[in-house]
């Protein structure tokens, strides 16, 4: 192996492939097989980038030629940077290696369009295939569907992979025109639906069947770029409810668009990326799949965007009034999950804990309950509660100046989902 | 007054649940149970010295079990914290579980449940953090070695784990505080201590039992590591946050860095 080389091509190839910020290695189950090499499903992140995420896989690009154009991508045909090819066997060998020092847990393989997408997908099979066939490696992997790519190559695809993903990238059909004018919205719908039908047939058979074969155990994702065609929060999240909904995605992911291009149709080069819109995306996103809410009642007609300064939780408390007070020891579990403050993890433990006594201040202080917000929403076992009759702005004012004290940096720094 | 002695066991897991049973026996009220060697015993003390009973601990164990699945769990990952007094706080968990005031182990509005809770899930962090940052170097004679320094005592919670995963190659992991460490040899898992003259953190200088090709792919990864940064993204107190400075010597990520 000329390592030389092999670290020129690393350096160019993961440096491409970093805009992909799905970094998920769990949700499969593969277990060793026949004392072979690994197993998947725990989803550990190893590390951290310095930027503050999870690095769990490898994950590169085989290749960043590309035939086409996209403006928002750093590949793109256009754009005049250094370019370089993965061989096949030099991926299994980088993947088997890192694997074996416990540096991650598989491979996340994406890659430019070279010659169709038919020819590119198939590279990226022969990769996943000879890990699995050769190396007998039971860990991790990630591969990307080409758009464009034909049924029977996703079909291929999924018998090897954990999970596969096609990028969405513009949240809507008229950005996309804008910004990727040679690619067809139906070129991404296409291996979608195919691996969406084929984990439906194959967990359909192993009802049946317990022995049948897995067909990409940790489903499939898609990312959206924010930020670049100037769409509103309403348009992001009623589309990823679309692909959760209709394509039984498992994961959307949200990527703050980071300026790579001076192109006039991009915001410029130095902006600022939309790393506080991010993370009020993902929890919404969180408030979606974990806690009950649905997206219209966060997002609709005439509250298309999501409040900056507090989170979306809170946001809708503050819309809704009406349901609160609630009694921490009476109210059901739906109800204590929309209470400002309150996390999934204290819902279950006041739950447990009430069963035993009454619970006051003190014990949902000790469960870990961020009280600064919940104060207002809540009533407990304790004659003393907010009586003041406070409208939204009020409420709103006093939490945001309790958080100032205690967390300067809240807007800029805090990247974390609720408690 | 019998309430006051201390119970001196040595060292080990299945000592502490004989000291427990010990206590119980003679009805201690409040146990004072020190470990050999790390004894503070006040001056009118009285101590007695426990000698570790299988069968005697075997009993606490099943006791407990039968009581509570998750209880368990938190009395063995607490007792890995090594925590000062936590026997004592043990002792009085246990007696809350078998006693008639026990509530249940998910009753999170009791101090004492809440305190060994608390230390269990700690354990539990660390032993998540080594899985994650364990870093095998491989040696001439092919075994993939990593050096760790917990926080806690957790080899023996992450061992079912590497074996599962680390299947077709010998490893060894090495708890250089605790002076021991666990030896895959492709069939089983043995406990070993090693005289290691020379610790092998992920240092700059390169050491003649690895082979080359370690250093090779070692470069390789630090290399990745960066590329895979975003520049207009960093976020040094969220990276520190997860990847808290004292297990950078052992990362070969950060190996400039230290
Ligand atoms: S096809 Fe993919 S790799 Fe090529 S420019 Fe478009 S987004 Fe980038």
């Amino acid at each position: 192996m000329d390592f030389n080389r092999i670290k020129e091509k690393l350096n160019i190839l993961a440096d491409a492939a970093k805009y992909d910020v799905s970094c998920s290695s769990s949700g499969s189950n593969r277990k060793n097989k026949d004392k072979g090499l690994g197993d998947a499903g725990n989803g550990i992140c190893h590390t951290y980038t310095e930027d503050g995420r999870c690095v769990s896989l490898l994950k590169i690009l085989l290749t960043n030629h590309c035939i086409f154009d996209c403006a928002y991508c750093v590949t793109r045909k256009s754009n005049d940077i250094k370019r370089a090819a993965f061989k096949i066997q030099e991926v299994v060998d980088l993947t088997i290696n890192f694997y074996r020092r416990n540096y991650i847990e598989g491979l996340f393989l994406s890659s430019g369009i070279f010659k169709s997408p038919d020819h590119t997908m198939e590279r990226l099979i022969a990769v996943a295939k000879k890990l699995r066939l050769e190396e007998n490696f039971n860990g991790y992997i990630h591969l990307k569907s080409i758009p464009g790519a034909s049924d029977e190559l996703m079909y291929e695809a999924g018998l090897y992979a954990d999970r596969l993903s096609v990028n969405i990238e513009i949240p809507t059909i008229s950005g996309l025109k804008l910004l990727a004018p040679d690619k067809k919205h139906e070129d991404f719908i296409k291996p979608m639906l195919k691996v969406k039908n084929e984990i439906i047939r194959y967990s359909e058979e192993r009802k049946i069947i317990k022995s049948t074969a897995k067909y990409a155990p940790a489903g499939q994702s898609t990312q959206m770029i924010i930020g670049a065609t100037g769409e509103s929060d309403k348009d992001i999240m009623y589309s990823a409810t679309h692909f959760y909904k209709n394509y039984k995605m498992k994961r959307v992911y949200y990527s703050g668009y980071v300026p790579i291009s001076t192109d006039s149709r991009l915001p410029s080069l130095g902006s600022e990326v939309p790393m506080l819109r991010e993370n009020r995306l993902y929890q919404t996103d969180w408030l979606l799949r974990f806690y009950g809410f649905s997206v219209h009642e966060i997002l609709d007609a005439d509250n298309p965007n999501l409040e900056m300064d507090i989170d979306p939780k809170l946001m809708w408390a503050l819309r809704n009034l009406n349901h609160f007070p609630v009694d921490i020891n009476k109210a059901d579990a739906r109800m204590l999950a929309r209470i400002p403050g309150i996390g999934m993890g204290s819902v279950h433990k006041i739950i447990s804990g009430r069963k035993y006594r009454n619970l006051s201040w003190e014990h949902l202080k000790k469960m870990g309950v961020a009280l600064n917000r919940a104060k207002y929403f809540i009533i407990c076992n304790s004659n003393d509660w907010e009586r003041r009759d406070l409208d939204a702005s009020k409420i709103k004012g006093m939490i945001l100046q309790s958080q100032n004290g205690k967390f300067k940096n809240q807007y800029t720094n805090q990247l974390s989902l609720f408690n | 007054m019998n309430s006051t002695k201390t119970l001196v066991y040595d060292g080990s897991f299945n000592g502490f649940l004989t000291a427990v049973f010990i206590g119980y026996e003679q009805k201690l009220a409040y146990a004072d149970i020190q470990k050999k060697g790390q004894l503070q015993s006040g001056l009118f003390t009285e101590t007695e010295t426990i000698f570790t009973n299988l069968e005697k601990a075997q009993r606490v164990w099943n006791g407990v079990k039968n009581k509570s699945n998750s209880a368990i769990k938190n009395i063995y990952f607490a007792f890995l914290s090594e925590q000062n007094n936590m026997e004592a706080l043990l002792y009085r968990y246990i007696q809350k579980l078998m006693g008639s005031t026990y509530k249940g182990a998910t009753d999170f509005s009791d101090d004492c449940v809440l305190k060994i809770n608390s230390l269990a899930q700690k354990v539990g962090r660390e032993k998540h953090r080594m899985e994650a940052f364990v870093r095998f170097q491989l040696t001439k004679d092919e075994v993939y070695f990593a050096n760790i320094e917990p926080d806690f005592d957790v080899l023996p919670l992450i061992s079912k784990h590497f074996r599962n995963r680390y299947a077709d190659q010998s490893w060894i992991i090495y708890d250089v505080k605790r002076k021991y460490g666990l030896y895959y040899d492709l069939q089983t898992v043995e406990i070993i201590s090693l005289d290691l003259t020379d610790i092998h953190t992920n240092s700059l200088e390169k050491s003649a039992v690895f082979t080359d090709a370690e250093y090779e792919y070692q470069d390789l990864w630090n290399n990745y590591f960066k590329s895979t940064t975003i520049k207009s993204r960093i976020n040094t107190k969220l990276h520190v946050q997860h990847v808290p400075k004292r297990y950078w010597k052992y990362l070969s990520e950060k190996k400039e860095a230290v």
